[in-house]
């Protein structure tokens, strides 16, 4: 199966784009060199093409209830025009997807899950909404994803829209004209940094591209590939979906047990997997079998997915789930999974790579923390 | 890019110089092997005095996203490795052909290597 483009396919080729394969999408990895790139979102900006991620509306007089029964989050509870992160778990609490989900109506939502999962949540979506006066609509054709993320991010968006920008907080939305294209703006992304996400028709991709390069080039926005972006989620200490989550663990396990809301006043408070997630908080209570910890090495060997952590005698005590060179801490980074007994910051343990014993401390998460 | 047309090039992307009056050639990794790998970050080389031997591997080059094996396009005795770009690995990114040199070895044989056109077409299929 050939892998599928975006709008702005022709695009990243004109730019010279190193593309990869993403989740059966052909995608800019980068465009010259990833660290620029991911620096330049640290201290000014850059553009990304998120059309890969799946978008899905819900809609209906039962849209909020049908999603409070198929998502962990209390999602009937959020304000129209706000988003929230949450999770898509299975009956046994095993993680499907991470999501946000944006309330773009009063009986209208639109859930975006990562790529490698579309299909799967809008299976999950569509079996669970059984029984709910409400719509699961596959609008992953529908929309193309812009995102202009970084600290110029603002001053840049506010010279193409007349959007509410001051009045726009982190995690809501507006329908707004950017560029003269009707677009939904977001104050969204996965970089640690300020910025927006604009879901437009894929029509007026290419359109919006053009004007938010021109609009950034005074701010020193770039275009950003798929190979930044793991750094900057990474470096903010954000989850990513076949990483630090999968099937095998709860959010319980993966340390972000709050997104599970038991306070539920739906459903007779019901969701899926609700028993099995109880289960998993008492568990994480008392008896926390691995956390999620910041490894941070003083060496130049890059700790990376799946390498074991160990401690001083080589017995492994975890494992690596995304690991690379962090520019902007300049050394390498990495999240793990550790035994609970060495989870505490400051820790000394190893990590082997191939074969050798990386001295590395404990860290608390994120590495990065931008200033507000 | 091009391939300069004064080097031998490996089908693992090293290129070869000519040996010099007292037989030494010097190895780097190719423009477009710099591009596939991205970022190079840490380089891991044979230390002087080493044998490596040809078409085996002799070092490593890691990348922000990947770490590479580096093969020695041919067999000898390392006579000199850079220290410049042991201590700014960005330099194989920047100057492929010139200042990102990794290794010099006196050369005793070598691998069937491809000439500048042959590499280019090879790197195109």
């Amino acid at each position: 199966m050939s892998p599928r483009l975006t709008a702005l396919d022709a695009l990243h080729r004109a730019l010279g784009a190193t593309m990869t394969d993403f989740a059966g999408w052909d995608m800019p990895l980068r465009y010259g060199s990833e660290r620029e790139e991911h620096l330049a979102v640290r201290t000014k900006a850059g553009l990304f093409d998120l059309s890969h991620m799946g978008e899905i509306t819900v809609l209906g007089p039962q849209a909020g209830e049908l999603l409070d029964h198929a998502l962990v989050g209390f999602i009937s509870a959020l304000g129209v025009l706000r988003a929230r992160y949450t999770m898509i778990c299975r009956e046994d609490g095993g993680i499907l997807d991470d999501l946000i989900v944006y309330r773009t109506a009063e009986n209208e939502y639109m859930v975006v899950a990562n790529a490698s999962n579309a299909q799967v949540v809008l299976d999950a979506l569509t079996e669970r909404a059984a029984g709910f006066d409400a719509v699961v609509r596959d609008d992953r054709d529908a929309y193309a994803l812009l995102a202009v993320q970084g600290p110029e991010a603002n001053a840049i968006l506010s010279s193409v829209t007349d959007a509410d920008l001051p009045g726009l907080k982190y995690y809501a939305l507006l329908p707004a004209t950017v560029a003269e294209k009707q677009v939904w703006l977001a104050r969204t992304g996965y970089t640690g940094e300020d910025g927006f996400e604009i879901f437009c028709a894929p029509a007026d991709a290419e359109h919006l591209w053009h004007a938010l390069t021109e609009a950034g080039a005074p701010h020193g926005l770039v275009p950003a590939g798929l190979s930044c972006r793991d750094t900057l989620r990474l470096e903010a200490g954000m989850p990513l979906y076949g990483h630090e989550l999968d099937t095998s663990l709860t959010p319980f396990d993966a340390g972000l047990g709050r997104v599970v809301r038991f306070d539920k006043t739906t459903n007779g408070g019901d969701f899926v997997g609700r028993k099995a997630l109880e289960a998993a908080a008492a568990q994480a209570e008392v008896n926390p079998p691995r956390k999620l910890v910041g490894l941070v090495s003083e060496g130049k060997r890059v700790p990376r997915a799946e390498y074991s952590v160990v401690d001083a005698e080589g017995t492994v005590i975890g494992r690596i789930t995304s690991g690379s060179p962090s520019p902007t801490l300049g050394k390498p980074i990495a999240i793990a999974y550790l035994d609970a007994a060495f989870a505490a910051p400051g820790t000394a343990v190893a990590v082997d790579v191939r074969g050798k014993h990386e001295p590395v401390e404990v860290v608390a998460l994120p590495f990065y923390k931008r200033a507000r | 890019m091009s391939n300069p047309q004064n080097l031998q090039y490996s089908k693992e992307h090293e290129w070869l110089t000519e040996a010099d009056a007292d037989g030494v050639s010097t190895v780097g990794i190719t423009e477009h092997a710099a591009g596939a790998l991205g970022d190079i970050v840490y380089v891991d080389l044979p230390s002087v005095g080493d044998t490596v031997t040809a078409g085996e591997t002799c070092g490593e080059l890691e990348s922000t996203k990947s770490v590479s094996d580096l093969y020695s396009p041919a067999t000898g005795e390392v006579v000199a490795v850079n220290q410049d770009v042991i201590d700014e690995p960005a330099l194989v990114n920047s100057a492929a052909f010139a200042g990102g040199w990794l290794f010099k070895l006196k050369v005793t044989d070598t691998d069937d290597l491809l000439s500048a056109d042959e590499y280019t077409a090879f790197t195109a299929g």
